[in-house]
């Protein structure tokens, strides 16, 4: 079949004028703002139109996730609850860069979540509380590591597919969880299958003059440091390479094995950090069988933010809003909050359908390049499917 | 442990398996199905809720759980035109699609179940059952295998079909070609997003039924998010069966037997920890994974979407 | 017929006839919109403008199928058989005659079809198995198969060795006495020239001469070497012995690749070396012994899938070695990574491009060093310097002439010549001392192969060392003192570039295929 880009331009043929700069940066920016924005907007009115064939009244919906996420110092809460929310999504773009499917986040998590809250109650008492605390969230994110090590190793040296077995990994760190909470860390004292609850003064402290508790900070940090090591260092390099083409990544000597596992242990030691901002920061303790599954909810932002940890910061905080007002408007609605699982759905949906239509008019545009350094030889009106790859 | 081997537990065994597999074996058939053709059906767990869903509704408003059993496969075959239109027609990401129709399977049943039935969960009587004179006799075995819903009857057909049409028939020569080559179908003139289509289509069907004898069947009700990961679970079982209809069945069984083992445990007045046992499945998938990691078969063009004229 | 790609106008305005019985050529550079041509003939591509004749009726052809029925066959420069199937199922797909597989009409035809054209096959091998010249064979019948009687064949001596090239021209002429009209497109004179009873001259993109049987008849090879090679290239005084493409005497040579000093020191050797193959037709190697000297071009020839990309890796360290050494100046590498080999100055030039060459999402500045990823001066503790980057990217840019808008720009959207110039600056820059180049001028316009073809002959002039590996028999006499022939895994022979070398060459790769089939 023919590769078109292998002939040469001929001489004298007609090749399109190279645009200005200011209307190519234009241009950029009105593609970065559809790409980004549009979907959401989309995946609102349908999530609309489906409340009104429910019978519902959308504007009462939408105004309650404001009232409830936002007014009334709700927008602390939305902000606790983007803490976790940002720091998984952080740890799904590490990996999603390198083009590995970590989708075993849930049990990653609440492994985290059911070793810190089963060990805290004991760490606190006996150190300093912010070496007790730190120590916390070493170990949660040690246990997220952890539970990453034997999908990473079978697809680093086997080559298997990680979609099952972080999957696979993922039920069973929530049934290992599970165990732990109603066994060794089980609250002596209660019935209930719970752990010990942290004294409130033994939690996160709180950023002065607020109600917000310092993981959030932590979030953020995490956020800007992730960020480097993405785009300035070797690392972030060879991430990108594995991601973009792994037999290039072969033939540079790029080390596959090592990076595949480096990214799925950073992975989870992100996401093994955002159970401890959870439970260090709002619950202070864990009762079996809860599953916030915070990672299926941000999945669609990761790549909204086209695998831009910088760029997740807003869609994060957007979805929090959402997620806190949301819980206030499903209960007005008489719906139950899995509600909000169908407009996550539908963001993912619409924002796929928006990457077709605008790949059938830029060059080859991926998730993966970074905001407007890319430069592209864009011609406005393609003729042939071909030359559309 | 001799209680383990009492006929009270090998019948609840053998009964439990093969409740629990059927769902598993319908619904990994048709992902055999998809995968050979080279689509990837993330999306299975969405396709079986939203079966499972609008199965039950069926049978529940139609008095007869045929009407359930059609209603399912359509439920389960709207689902997949997400896959058709968006993955195979316009080429769009077949991985985060599928986590799209999962995510949306799980959301939308749970909210129509809440608003149509609210906290209520009606339940179906027990199924009519076909059984066949003689084998149904068979002390453990017999009633488990041979005094079953109709449906059941079908889908072990179903399987011979399928084992049929891959390896005699012009239908079958058309997915291998979609799976391993799809340039080489293009190019002797057949339409690989046709085919491709068609091979989605199907196994939504498969998997609306799958999720429909879950409901009807299984649980007589519809519980939100009530597959507990065995969309996933056929995915797997389709990889390792390497594209041959007869290892889904055995793979299927296996893995319903996994499921069953504690309800059985407990019949036989074992005490094991629901938590164990509900592991068991996917702590044998894993370690099926580990042992067999060389050898699941995938076909070279899985998961790429085929646009003519790109390399 | 008019066929437009952005930035390209890849056919303008031509024109072809097509006659039955009938050899037609179509000879033009890489480039020169020969594949756009076939593409729409087959139904791959839909023309601009035009229109397409049979039998005199103006009809279209929307799609592989339809250009199927309307009795046009094609067989495509790349293998369009599906390996896991066997030759039968191949012949049989997308030739439904109702739900069940037809297969014993099937196997009568093809028992036929194997006599017409004098070879022999086996119906129910994995298409997979067979040899590329046979699998060839299989791919003619499929465009015969459904009664085609024209049958478009796209480059197909750039995988046969000589003595394959001779059996496929045996093969065209018998199907020429059943009343086929056949296209044969190819990039090389002597070819067209040993087969047409027509040639039609490509060049950017136009019609620029044809020549008849009549014509073809009466002149000498010379005289028509330089009448086509004016038609092909226009007035720039270009001679034919400058490329091997255009020579139709291959066998008189002057000048047989760079001589080697007789002192010279052993930069790159071989011990015994052998590495397993991964997967696919990859058949791994065996036992490889070679030396490499300061200053030669050492040329490996064979037909594809013998071992080549195995050769390669194992000496550039992509892929591990299970017996034997690879040494450099004399000391063993086989512990050290690409990176390290890279250091000592031994470069790898893969053929794949844009495969595993670059990395086309990223920039054209980034792709220069990303076999230096994490090295000083471009990056410092593991950051990243953009300047030092962007700045020695530039003078890379400059001075092995890639066209690119700048140097940010993504390697994907470069053509085919300026990613290779980025490979090659790569790969070139930084004090290389011995370079593997694998099909370095594959595909590419001969423009840009000359310039090639230059710097590996600069390269070994400095003092560095090449080893071209390469299916190109053409390309290594010009370049090459000696030439090893790799046949499954194994070095078969050495032949020293002379008079009969071709020859040679192709009787060492036939006689293993011989012993091994």
């Amino acid at each position: 079949m023919t590769d078109v880009t292998t002939e040469a331009p001929v001489p004298g043929a007609r090749i399109p004028a190279e645009r200005g700069t200011s209307t190519r940066l234009a241009a950029n920016v009105l593609d970065v703002f559809v790409r980004s924005i549009v979907p959401v907007l989309l995946a609102l009115v349908a999530g609309a139109i489906l409340l009104l064939a429910l019978g519902r009244n959308p504007l009462t919906f939408y105004g309650d996730i404001w009232k409830g996420g936002i007014e009334l110092g709700a927008w602390q809460d939305s902000l606790m609850r983007a803490a976790p929310l940002l720091l998984i999504a952080i740890g799904l773009t590490v990996v999603f860069r390198a083009n590995i499917w970590n989708l075993g986040y849930d049990g990653q998590f609440l492994l985290g979540a059911a070793l810190i809250s089963g060990l805290g109650p004991w760490i606190v008492t006996r150190e300093p509380l912010w070496f007790a605390l730190t120590v916390l969230f070493l170990v949660a994110g040690a246990a997220g590591a952890a539970w990453t090590i034997v999908p990473a190793a079978l697809k680093a040296y086997y080559g298997t597919n990680e979609i099952i077995t972080t999957l696979m990994m993922s039920f069973i760190g929530v049934g290992v969880a599970n165990i732990l909470i109603k066994g060794p860390f089980q609250d002596p004292t209660v019935n209930i299958p719970e752990t010990r609850v942290l004294p409130l003064d033994k939690m996160l402290p709180s950023i002065p003059g607020t109600r917000v508790h310092v993981g959030v900070l932590v979030a953020f940090a995490a956020v800007i440091v992730v960020h480097f090591v993405l785009t300035r260092t070797s690392f972030g390099l060879r991430l990108q390479v594995l991601g973009a083409n792994p037999r290039a990544a072969r033939h540079m000597g790029v080390k596959l094995p090592r990076v595949i596992v480096m990214s799925f242990l950073v992975s989870g030691f992100l996401i093994g950090m955002a159970a401890a901002a959870d439970i260090l920061g709002i619950w202070g303790y864990v009762r079996s069988n809860w599953n916030p599954a915070y990672g299926d909810t941000v999945i669609p932002f990761v790549f909204l933010a086209r695998l831009n940890v910088l760029a997740l910061v807003p869609y994060v905080l957007f979805y929090a809003v959402l997620s806190t007002g949301g819980d206030l408007a499903t209960e007005h609605a008489n719906l139950t909050t899995d509600f909000l699982l169908v407009l996550v759905a539908l963001i993912l949906i619409f924002m796929t359908l928006i990457e077709y239509f605008g790949r059938r008019r830029a060059l080859g545009t991926s998730y993966l390049t970074p905001g407007l350094r890319q430069s592209l030889r864009v011609p406005w009106r393609t003729t042939s499917k071909a030359a559309a790859e | 442990m001799s209680e383990v081997l009492t006929r009270t537990f090998m019948t609840a065994l053998v009964s439990g398996g093969i409740l629990a597999g059927v769902p598993l074996m319908f619904t990994a058939l048709g992902e055999t199905i998809s995968e050979r053709a080279g689509v990837l059906n993330i999306g299975l767990e969405g396709m079986m809720l939203v079966g499972a869903y609008v199965g039950f509704v069926g049978a529940y408003y139609g008095h007869t759980v045929y009407i359930g059993f059609l209603t399912g496969l359509l439920g389960g075959a709207i689902a997949s035109l997400f896959m058709v239109v968006l993955c195979v027609r316009l080429g769009l990401d077949q991985i985060v699609i599928g986590i799209a129709i999962t995510l949306a399977g799980e959301g939308i049943t749970s909210v129509l179940q809440g608003a149509q039935f609210g906290t209520t969960y009606p339940r179906l009587g027990a199924p009519p059952t076909v059984a066949i004179p003689l084998l149904s006799r068979i002390p453990v075995i017999g009633p488990s295998l041979f005094d079953q819903p109709l449906i059941v009857y079908l889908g072990f057909t179903l399987v011979g079909v399928v084992a049929w049409i891959f390896r005699r028939t012009n239908i079958g020569l058309n997915l291998r070609a979609a799976g391993e080559k799809p340039e080489a179908l293009d190019a002797a003139g057949v339409s690989v997003v046709a085919t491709r289509s068609w091979a989605a289509l199907v196994t939504g069907c498969c998997a609306g039924v799958g999720g429909a004898y879950l409901s009807i069947v299984g649980a007589g009700t519809f519980t939100p998010f009530m597959t507990q990961g065995q969309g996933f679970m056929a995915i797997v079982i389709a990889m390792l069966a390497r594209g041959k209809p007869l290892w889904v069945v055995f793979g299927s069984f296996l893995f319903g037997i996994c499921l069953s083992i504690a309800t059985a445990l407990q019949l036989a007045g074992i005490d094991v920890s629901v938590d164990v046992v509900n592991m068991l499945p996917f702590i044998a998938i894993i370690v099926a994974l580990m042992v067999f990691a060389r050898r699941s078969y995938l076909p070279p063009a899985l998961a790429l979407p085929y646009v003519r004229g790109a390399r | 017929m008019t066929k437009r790609f952005p930035g390209v106008l890849a056919n303008d305005e031509v024109s072809l006839s097509m006659y039955a019985g009938e050899v037609h050529c179509l000879l033009g550079e890489n480039g020169a919109g020969k594949s756009t041509l076939i593409s729409i003939l087959s139904g791959m591509l839909r023309p601009d403008a035009g229109e397409i004749r049979v039998d005199g009726r103006p009809v279209r052809i929307d799609s592989p199928r339809a250009a199927l029925e309307l009795g046009v066959g094609t067989v495509y420069q790349h293998s369009t058989l599906v390996p896991a199937l066997t030759v039968l199922e191949n012949l049989l797909l997308g030739d439904a005659r109702g739900l069940r597989l037809n297969t014993r009409p099937a196997r009568e035809r093809l028992a036929e079809f194997a006599s017409t054209l004098g070879i022999e096959i086996d119906a129910d091998a994995p298409a997979g198995e067979l040899a590329l010249g046979r699998q060839q064979q299989v791919e003619i019948i499929k465009a015969l198969w459904r009664g085609s009687r024209v049958l478009v064949l796209d480059e197909p001596t750039s995988m046969l060795t000589p003595q394959g090239v001779a059996e496929l021209q045996g093969v065209l002429r018998r199907l020429k006495e059943t009343g086929i009209a056949v296209i044969f497109i190819t990039h090389k004179l002597h070819e067209a020239l040993a087969v047409a009873d027509r040639i039609t001259i490509l060049r950017s993109g136009r019609v620029v001469g044809s020549l008849e049987h009549v014509r073809l008849e009466q002149s000498s090879a010379e005289e028509l070497q330089a009448e086509i090679v004016r038609m092909m290239f226009g007035e720039e005084g270009r001679t034919a012995t400058d490329v091997a493409e255009l020579r139709t005497d291959l066998s008189a040579e002057e000048g047989y690749g760079a001589a080697h000093a007789e002192h010279a020191d052993t930069l790159l050797e071989l011990v015994g070396v052998s590495a397993r193959p991964i997967g696919g037709s990859d058949p791994g190697i065996t036992d490889i012994s070679l030396v490499v000297h300061e200053g030669e071009i050492i040329g490996v020839a064979g037909m594809d899938g013998n071992g080549q990309r195995a050769l390669a890796e194992a000496i550039a360290g992509e892929r591990s070695t299970s017996a034997g050494d690879v040494r450099l100046y004399d000391a063993p590498v086989g512990k050290l990574d690409v990176a390290a080999r890279q250091k000592l100055g031994l470069r790898y030039v893969t053929d794949d491009r844009l495969g595993e060459g670059v990395v086309t999402s990223l920039p054209v500045s980034v792709n220069l060093f990303l076999k230096r990823i994490g090295q000083r001066p471009f990056w410092k503790h593991g950051r990243i310097d953009r300047t030092a980057i962007d700045r020695e990217a530039q003078s890379l840019v400059t001075s092995f002439d890639v066209r690119t808008p700048s140097v940010a720009t993504r390697a994907g959207t470069l053509s085919g010549g300026n990613v290779q110039k980025v490979v090659l600056a790569r790969e070139l820059s930084n004090d290389p001392k011995v370079v593997v180049f694998h099909k370095p001028t594959y595909g590419l316009d001969l423009r840009t192969t000359r310039v090639v073809r230059d710097i590996i002959r600069d390269l070994a002039a400095g003092g560095a060392a090449a080893l071209v590996i390469s299916t190109d028999l053409d390309e290594l006499l010009e370049l090459c003192s000696r030439i090893l022939v790799l046949s499954r895994g194994r070095l078969v022979g050495e032949v020293e570039n002379g008079p009969h070398a071709s020859e040679r060459v192709g009787e060492l790769m036939i006689g293993a295929d011989e012993e091994a089939a």
